[in-house]
């Protein structure tokens, strides 16, 4: 009886749409699938998260096809053509004070932007997350060393802490996404910690435990999956502030360095000629800004979707 | 016996994502001095009565009726500065959980005062005096103390009377109880029913008793409304609830446990569909 | 009899009073997350591939000179060792010379640090006035217009990068419309004019009388100062809003109406009382947030404060000054943090 269903019916009966929203699903499959595909549809009723939404998957496209969508190359420079305003000749955004056209620049910047994106998404969260479970759940010792530890990085100003980090390293964008990573874990590990106590004490774990289950199975099959939902919202919402974060470093020449059309570096950049020649440092200003944004649009819908009772909007 | 409270077709509605939600349809009922009980169970829309009558139901609720009248006078017509006046000076409500109806930050005292205030030109001094009045008409026996204490030092049967001494500070005449004992333990709540039953009958007040509780509800009452899904689907007075006509009072009867009479079997409620579009039944003495 | 035994050793290790038990063990933790934030710096120093040796001494040293300096350095003696000096030096507020000032760090905060305290000073009071109530109003009409705005203010907060605001803000009033002074805290012409009391030039104008340098302060400070504000004013309304949307869902807030009482009575009598507590931890946490964001928006309008001193020290590699600033800043952290829980204890009347 189950095993026909697990795979969903193309044809005849019910349709593909059907099957997700079905009130009896038979598999974990399905039930799987039809909770993601009804907190979509959750989603899609919030309008400025779909803005925030297509906003990010611009940015991803920009980035992915960069060499085809750019019209020139980002690090050529023409120094006859420098400074030229929006709408010249074949600049649409104009041309930076070593004349490489900003619209190219800021498409290949859209990388840089992802690339720090996606390191510290993947560091941060998943430091947090380990650090977070393991005192959970260990308690004792082990709890009181890495709380107190977590304190101290949580008690820093997170963007001079970053700061400090990367003068002592050295500028770069590793760097500079490993300084902010270091900044970034605390709160992820906070929250994992508040679930994890939470969950362990509940009945079902004891149960497991009765079963045979050692902690590492019980930390990664159980307490995890219930933290995702959390810490997916905390980490979009956060994407922002690290967007920010880097666009400052960026800024202070700490990120990614010249010639690389990092967004913040081409602020600095810009910022000599801002009086007569606005746009060289407005236009990157704007991306930012409209990532940030994207992010946080996103961030807001999937809180309302998936922790209605933190939403309080 | 004169009427206090006239209520003609009252209706409370919400709009909601899937249409509008029609909490109250329909009901009309009278209060004179008695103790009138509203049983229901959940979503039966007896509190929604208890606060459409204080007209409490805000934006985006939407209540209607033919006439809510006090002394003849309609309260839906007055304005919202009028109706100010009548809330507490005229009719006033106890909640269910003391825990959550008073103030946390502020003193019992500073709460009792300003009850007073509301609706006296009083010094703070007199207020003060009135207050402890009030404390120890409702049995509280270190007054002085509980003045100056903060709600959650209370428990739940003292908070509950310092919620009926603040209700009952500015004088009024109609007394709502909504769900007054259902956060209090059972050893508490006849305690506090007998404070609350004293001091309406001391005052000639009105009471509208809403509770889930029937077995509750006609020791304590005069006489007993029962609604379902919104309507009124019963009247009679409370010592002749075992005679009730319909079958979903006689559902709510037949499923109470009882000592005296033990049964194999509890029933277990019918809902008939029919009973939801059956008019309501007119709750005038 | 056992039991007995049992009972005295189950006592607890400190004869003290609840109260002081609890002071000190709010004390120990207030040190060792201060001694944790002194190691990170402390490591932080120790990682640079910068030699700082080479530093001081410069390229050409002779391998004798480098030796001494090392030792001056106290380089030789293990890290222990090491962290111990620079502990003790750190409490006795000796951050170590500055390369670019050549003087002691310390002493350049000291001298810098009124220009940002201003700054941001002013900053949460801009934040506070027009938060605080943008946030209530919010909350109580919610999905109103003021509502809709007070949302795109906050995400508007949230999503822009200060330093480019300061520069949008710095072309528009300064460059284009002329409304405020450019960078700097003051027009040259002002400058060193009045006798610098507390080293805040707004006050110090006022206590010398002289309205012509205070206006011209007030021109230069309205700009930066409204930066600051606009990023907690978009931070505290939220906060507020959310805040006050809690409580306006509370059962006591009808019981206040059953009571007669006015709207605006109940809203700012009761529900706002219920947040006050709250909203000191939420100012508390946005005045430390300044302070980390004077750090992007000094350098912007030239202000001479700790935040542009961090930035240029950084670009220099002057590492004994960033560190210095990241303890102090991130002292600052600490105290404001501890300073809104003691609040928190001293206010709520539920913590009791």
């Amino acid at each position: 009886m189950s095993m026909t269903s697990q795979t969903p019916p193309s044809s005849g009966g019910q349709s593909l749409r059907q099957w997700l929203l079905s009130d009896t699903p038979t598999s974990r499959r399905q039930a799987r699938l039809s909770a993601l595909y009804q907190g979509w549809l959750a989603l899609r009723q919030n309008h400025m998260a779909m803005v925030g939404l297509a906003i990010l998957v611009v940015l991803i496209s920009i980035a992915l096809f960069a060499p085809l969508i750019a019209p020139h190359d980002p690090f050529v420079q023409d120094l006859a053509n420098r400074l030229q305003p929006l709408g010249s000749e074949g600049h649409l955004l104009g041309t930076d004070s070593l004349g490489r056209d900003i619209l190219s620049r800021l498409i290949y910047g859209a990388r840089i932007t992802l690339y720090i994106v996606a390191l510290v998404a993947l560091i941060a969260p998943v430091v947090g997350l380990l650090v977070g479970t393991i005192s959970g759940y260990a308690g004792g010792w082990a709890d009181v060393i890495l709380m107190r530890i977590t304190d101290i990085f949580l008690a820093f100003p997170r963007l001079v802490l970053a700061l400090a980090f990367v003068a002592a390293l050295g500028a770069g964008i590793e760097n500079a996404v490993l300084a902010i990573s270091l900044t970034a874990w605390p709160p992820y590990a906070r929250m994992a910690r508040a679930e994890t106590l939470t969950i362990r004490s509940s009945d079902y774990i004891s149960a497991i435990r009765l079963q045979g289950a050692g902690p590492l199975r019980i930390i990664i099959k159980h307490i995890w999956p219930l933290c995702i939902s959390s810490l997916i919202v905390r980490v979009t919402l956060d994407m922002a502030g690290i967007i920010l974060a880097a666009a400052g470093l960026g800024f202070l020449g700490l990120g990614a360095q010249p010639p690389s059309p990092e967004w913040g570096a081409m602020i600095s950049e810009g910022r000599r000629f801002i009086l007569d020649h606005w746009w060289v440092a407005t236009m990157p200003g704007l991306a930012i800004f409209a990532v940030s944004l994207a992010f946080n649009l996103l961030g807001d819908g999937l809180r309302d979707v998936l922790d209605p009772k933190d939403s309080a909007s | 016996m004169s009427t206090l409270l006239d209520i003609e077709n009252l209706w409370v509605r919400f709009p909601t994502r899937n249409g509008i939600f029609d909490a109250v349809r329909g009901v009309s009922f009278s209060l004179g001095r008695e103790r009138l009980g509203i049983v229901g169970e959940s979503g039966s829309g007896k509190s929604m009565t208890g606060r459409a009558i204080l007209r409490l139901i805000r934006h985006p609720g939407i209540v209607e009726a033919d006439h809510i009248n006090l002394h003849g006078e309609n309260l839906l017509a007055k304005s919202e500065r009028d109706m100010r006046k009548v809330r507490g000076e005229q009719i006033s409500m106890v909640m269910q959980d003391p825990k959550f109806s008073l103030n946390p930050v502020m003193t019992i005292g500073d709460q009792l005062i300003e009850a007073h205030r509301l609706h006296a030109k009083a010094t703070k001094a007199e207020a003060r005096k009135k207050a402890l009045e009030m404390l120890e008409a409702v049995s509280i026996r270190d007054p002085e103390r509980v003045m100056g204490a903060y709600p959650h030092e209370m428990s739940g049967g003292m908070g509950q009377r310092i919620m009926i001494a603040m209700m009952l500070i500015p004088n009024p005449e109609i007394l709502i109880a909504d769900e007054p004992t259902s956060a209090l333990d059972v050893s508490v709540q006849g305690q506090v029913l007998s404070i609350m039953d004293r001091l309406v009958k001391e005052r000639g007040m009105g009471l509208i008793f809403i509770s889930h509780d029937l077995n509750l509800v006609s020791q304590f009452c005069d006489r007993v409304l029962i609604m379902y899904a919104g309507r009124i689907v019963e009247v009679c007075d409370a010592n002749r609830l075992h005679e009730a006509q319909h079958p979903y009072t006689r559902g709510l009867l037949g499923s109470l446990p009882r000592f005296d009479a033990p049964r194999p079997r509890l029933e277990v409620l019918q809902r008939d569909p029919s009973w939801r579009d059956a008019p309501s039944v007119e709750g005038r003495t | 009899m056992a039991n007995f035994a049992t009972e005295t050793e189950r006592r607890p290790w400190l004869p003290l009073p609840p109260w002081a038990r609890g002071t000190l063990v709010t004390l120990s933790s207030i040190a060792v997350t201060m001694l944790g934030l002194l190691f990170v710096t402390f490591l932080i120093g120790r990682v640079m591939p910068i030699d700082p040796v080479l530093a001081i001494v410069g390229e050409r040293a002779t391998e004798e000179q480098y030796n001494a300096a090392y030792r001056e350095l106290g380089l030789d003696r293990s890290l222990a060792v090491q962290f111990f000096y620079y502990v003790s030096d750190v409490l006795r507020g000796d951050f170590g010379t500055s390369l670019l000032t050549a003087g002691d760090v310390s002493s350049d905060f000291a001298r810098l640090f009124p220009a940002t305290f201003e700054l941001a000073t002013i900053g949460i009071l801009f934040g506070c006035i027009l938060g605080v109530p943008l946030g209530v109003i919010a909350a109580v009409r919610r999905g109103s217009w003021i509502d809709q705005i007070a949302r795109v203010i906050a995400l508007v907060g949230y999503s822009m990068p200060i330093f480019w605001l300061g520069l949008m803000g710095l072309l528009l009033f300064y460059g284009i419309l002329g409304w405020v002074g450019g960078p700097g805290r003051q027009g040259i012409f002002y400058e060193d004019m009045i006798p610098s009391v507390t080293g805040m030039i707004l006050v110090d104008s006022l206590i010398a009388g002289d309205w012509a340098a205070f206006r011209d302060a007030f021109s230069h400070i309205v700009l930066p100062a409204s930066l600051l504000g606009y990023y907690s004013l978009a931070y505290i309304s939220r906060m507020t809003r959310s805040f006050m949307l809690e409580q306006l869902s509370a059962e006591y807030i009808t019981t206040a109406r059953v009571k007669g009482m006015s709207e605006w009575a109940v809203i700012w009598s009761h529900a706002f009382r219920n947040i006050r507590v709250q909203l000191i931890t939420v100012i508390a946490l946005s005045y430390a947030n300044l302070l980390e964001g004077s750090v992007l928006t000094e350098i912007i309008f030239a202000w001479p404060g700790i935040g542009s001193y961090i930035t240029t020290a950084l670009l220099s590699a002057d590492m004994n000054a960033v560190l210095g600033g990241t303890v102090v800043v991130g002292l600052v952290f600490i105290c404001l943090n501890i300073f809104s829980d003691l609040l928190y204890k001293v206010f709520d009347p539920r913590s009791k």
